[in-house]
């Protein structure tokens, strides 16, 4: 599968460079280095009702999205003892960040398969951070209406 | 040559208690030549988080798969593989991984279908290893590559094809999902809905045993005495029976065919890794649903 031609917004394209830059052992190394920096969620910053389940994935992670008409802000949590997943999800907390609804909406639905990794983690596991990012633009789209 | 089997008193009890080491054995032996830690688990990275010392990873999805067609390596390949990770013919292998072992398991059948000899896990796993406090590091070990043998993989003795379970009716077949799967409320595990199947529901005959039932909480397999009771008191099985175990994908059954083979000491058991991602989807083969095992074709 090529990936798509849609240009990346800044922090995402860096993200997917950053990848790609290196072979496919350095490439988990970096996975694993996202997956040690998912940023912690303060306590008392998301409503507990609000998680989501990542039912994509194998193991417990949750999302849930605070999308202001000028910033999105996404939260993950995931435990340490699945570190692909938490990886997955700190890429998309850390390379969404400061963006408007509508550049979210415009990820391509098709960035996990973009950053080299189906050698290096599989299809199927990566399956599991295209789940995290429909489920992002679907809340993002239900809370403002997009 | 192998290494001496360890004689810890609580694996005494099992059919081949050679195939099973504990954690403490495993510690004293990090250092004896002749030894291959290896790691499998679910999770690709969980191996990059810390191992233990010396420990090899091996991923069942990226490295002991055909990347093409739902097949395993062959025996070029797997000889290439061994090779590259340091791995010889004689070594004695003794796999552990997350989640039960679950993987583990799934990886020492592999090393079975290829003849390696002396193969052994870790009771407990992952799991029980870093819950006793015993070092984990993230170096990366150095093994010299080895020129292992190019094996013709061997599937008659171990595995199951469609064919054969269609073939096997009137002699065990187990179930090991969970019972949603096992009635055909769900096509697919909690979880992992990516691994479905067309249908639900179960091989007629089949007898449910979820998997884990031979898992204790810490990991670690069931007494020798708890596993007569849960597959052959409870469940009918004799001593003798030939056994086919399947699941969803040949993974979970991976445990409970060692549990049958090696510690229950079952001569003739075989995986079915199509499982029911196979079954589930193929045209016209019977499925039962519900809770009851239903009657043979």
């Amino acid at each position: 599968m090529s990936p798509s031609d849609e240009a990346l917004p800044t922090n995402l394209a860096t993200i997917r460079d950053d990848f790609l830059a290196l072979g496919v052992p350095d490439r988990l190394q970096l996975l694993l280095e996202f997956s040690d920096s998912l940023p912690e969620v303060p306590e008392d910053r998301v409503d507990p009702e609000a998680w989501e389940r990542v039912e994509e994935c194998q193991s417990p992670v949750f999302i849930t999205v605070d999308a202001q008409p000028h910033e999105v802000v996404v939260y993950a949590t995931a435990p340490p003892e699945s570190p692909t997943t938490r990886g997955f999800a700190s890429i998309l907390v850390q390379g969404l960040r400061g963006m408007t609804p509508e550049q979210v909406l415009a990820v391509p639905a098709d960035f996990p398969l973009q950053l080299g990794l189906q050698n290096a983690v599989s299809m199927l596991r990566l399956r599991g951070m295209s789940g995290m990012l429909w489920r992002i633009k679907r809340q993002v789209e239900e809370a403002t209406g997009q | 040559m192998p290494i001496a089997p360890d004689p810890s008193p609580e694996l005494s009890t099992y059919a081949q208690p050679d195939r099973l080491v504990t954690t403490s054995w495993l510690e004293d032996n990090l250092d004896t030549p002749g030894l291959a830690i290896v790691e499998s688990n679910e999770d690709v990275l969980l191996y990059e988080t810390g191992h233990i010392p010396g420990a090899l990873k091996i991923d069942w999805h990226t490295e002991l798969n055909d990347p093409v067609i739902r097949d395993y390596l062959d025996g070029e390949s797997f000889a290439a593989l061994m090779s590259a990770k340091g791995i010889s013919r004689e070594d004695t292998v003794v796999i552990y991984g997350d989640k039960s072992n679950w993987w583990a398991a799934y990886a020492l059948w592999v090393f079975t279908l290829f003849g390696h000899e002396d193969v052994r896990l870790l009771n407990g796993g992952r799991e029980a290893w870093i819950s006793q406090g015993r070092a984990i590091t993230r170096d990366l070990p150095h093994r010299d590559s080895t020129d292992y043998p190019v094996v013709t993989r061997h599937d008659d003795d171990i595995r199951a094809f469609k064919e054969d379970v269609l073939e096997h009716f009137g002699r065990p077949l187990i179930d090991v999902r969970s019972p949603e799967e096992y009635t055909g409320e769900r096509t697919h595990m909690p979880a992992y809905p990516e691994e479905g199947a067309l249908r639900g529901g179960h091989i007629p005959t089949a007898l449910s045993i979820p998997w884990a039932k031979a898992a204790n909480e810490d990991g670690t397999f069931r007494s020798h005495q708890e596993l007569v009771k849960l597959y052959l008191e409870d469940s009918g099985i004799v001593p003798g029976d030939d056994v086919i175990t399947y699941c969803r994908i040949g993974e979970r059954s991976s445990h409970t065919w060692f549990v049958m083979k090696y510690l229950l000491g079952f001569d003739s058991v075989r995986n079915y890794d199509g499982s029911w991602t196979e079954w589930g989807s193929a045209v016209r083969v019977p499925i039962v649903t519900g809770e009851e095992p239903g009657n043979a074709p």
